[in-house]
């Protein structure tokens, strides 16, 4: 099967990519090296093509009340302009998929969710919203999404040819403002996911390679560079980010990875999976922790963890911390063993490796 | 236009091997460190080990995946390259400087058995 090729191919091509497969799609894994590109995020900025993420309009006046029931979070309060994370759940509470949705106007939701889900959650929200007078599009061919993150992000923005933001300068986090590049229409996003202050940007496809290029540009004297997927898991790994696929599956329930903030149900009426978050996940339902390590072996997605001669957890995530310089990783553990300081063992390949239980984030950066 | 020195013989998994004073010195090809990408951990068999040609030797780690390391010929251990073990990075910087260890082998005709600069490159298509 082919892959589906973002808009930008050709200039992810022409940047020296290695392409990667991503959900179906062609995307770049890294350009130079994963190392340079992460430390170029944490120090002044990395530029990614997102083009892969699902982009899915829910549209029409009962528009906010058919996302309150649809997903987890409460909706119908957010102000135009404002985001939120959110989860799609199923009805016995497992997380579907997390997204964020960005409400651009009193009847209007911009929702952005995984790649691999771009089916599921487009189909569940339609189910989801049918009754309800409410439209659900797949504008996902038609966008391109590219996100600048970094200390330097919002002077890069600033320097953009053609990119014309009123309000750039105080636009908050997890707020959007319309934006416009060389005529054409779109949205910028104070949003992430890289631990790092920075921008994600919606445009039109045919308009995004020349603001990719524009970006560049703009950001060639302050350090910026094209970033690729492998950077950007190390990036969201040491913000002790989850990610779908590995945190977050259908068998994991919100409360297990400390999502259960993401779930207001005091608040909320009716919604899919109500009865299965007031219930909450079975007794002894391992939870996500954060681990650190030493050295420089990290243990990695799959990983036993051992107390004693005990099995009592999996690592779902690990690496090298590029920023912190040692092994960091997310994994679930019986709920016990959750307490930071708490040393367990690793096993990597017959390997018995120390990690000591951590609070998250392993990386946090420096308000400026 | 990958890299494949003339004056070494390569494996399939990615080895290449060149002969110091009678022994065997191996390391990984640039193909190999290109397609990890950053390699950020190595762990080599200690000196004195008997290593088997074809089973593994050790493990060599990047951000993203872990690799073994194959024995390229028998023979024991005689040396490690430590400078590459404190700084990995430095096979992404120039694979056929860091070698990663030395040899001994139980028979040097084995060698001309290993693969040719121009069996490797149609190998790996270059």
């Amino acid at each position: 099967m082919s892959l589906v090729l973002s808009p930008l191919d050709d200039r992810l091509e022409a940047a020296g990519a290695r392409f990667t497969d991503f959900a179906g799609w062609r995307m770049p894994l890294r350009f130079t090296s994963e190392l340079a590109e992460h430390k170029a995020v944490r120090e002044a900025a990395g530029v990614f093509d997102l083009s892969h993420m699902a982009e899915i309009l829910v549209t029409g006046p009962h528009a906010a009340a058919a996302m309150d029931h649809a997903l987890a979070g409460l909706f119908s309060p957010l102000v135009d302009g404002q985001a939120r994370y959110s989860l799609l759940l199923a009805p016995d509470g497992g997380i579907l998929d997390d997204l964020i949705v960005y409400r651009t106007a009193p009847d209007r939701f911009l929702v952005v969710a995984n790649a691999a889900n771009r089916e599921l959650v487009r189909e569940e929200l339609r189910a989801r919203c049918h009754g309800a007078d409410c439209e659900v599009d797949d504008v996902t061919d038609e966008l391109a999404l590219v996100a600048v993150q970094g200390p330097r992000s919002r002077e890069i923005l600033e320097r953009t040819a053609d990119l014309e933001v009123d309000g750039l300068d105080t636009l908050r986090y997890y707020r959007a403002l319309p934006m416009r590049f060389a005529g054409s229409d779109g949205l910028v996003a104070r949003t992430g996911y890289t631990g790092e202050d920075g921008f994600e940007l919606y445009l039109e496809a045919s308009a995004a390679p020349a603001l990719w290029d524009a970006v560049l540009a703009a950001g060639a004297d302050l350090g910026a560079v094209p970033a690729g997927l492998a950077a950007r898991d190390t990036l969201r790994l040491e913000a002790g980010m989850p990610l779908y696929g590995n945190e977050l599956t259908a068998t994991v329930h919100p409360a297990q990875v400390g999502l259960s903030r993401s779930v207001p149900v005091a608040r909320k009426g009716e919604f899919v999976g109500r009865e299965a978050v007031l219930t909450g996940p079975p007794a002894g339902a391992r939870q996500l922790v954060g681990l650190v390590g030493e050295g420089r072996r990290a243990p990695r997605a799959g990983t036993p963890l051992l107390d004693g001669d005990t099995i009592v957890g999996e690592v779902t995530s690990g690496a090298l911390s590029p920023t912190l310089g040692h092994p960091v990783a997310l994994a679930f553990v019986d709920p016990a063993l959750t307490d930071p300081g708490l040393p367990l063992e690793a096993d990597v390949r017959g390997t018995r490796v120390p990690v000591t239980v951590s609070t998250l984030p392993f990386y946090s950066r420096k308000e400026s | 236009m990958m890299t494949i020195p003339a004056d070494l013989r390569y494996t399939a998994e990615h080895e290449w091997v060149a002969v110091v004073d009678g022994q065997v010195r191996v390391g990984v090809t640039a193909h190999a460190a290109t397609e990890l990408g950053d390699i950020v951990f190595v762990e080599l068999p200690e000196p004195g080990t008997r290593v088997v040609a074809g089973h593994v030797a050790g493990e060599i780690e990047s951000t993203k995946s872990v690799s073994e390391l194959f024995a390229p010929i028998d023979g024991e251990i005689v040396e490690v390259n430590t400078a590459v073990v404190d700084d990995p990075a430095l096979v992404n910087a120039d694979p056929y400087t860091a070698w990663l260890y030395v040899v001994a082998p139980d028979d040097p005709a084995t060698i001309d058995t290993l693969l040719d600069a121009a069996a490797y490159a149609s190998l790996v298509g270059a």
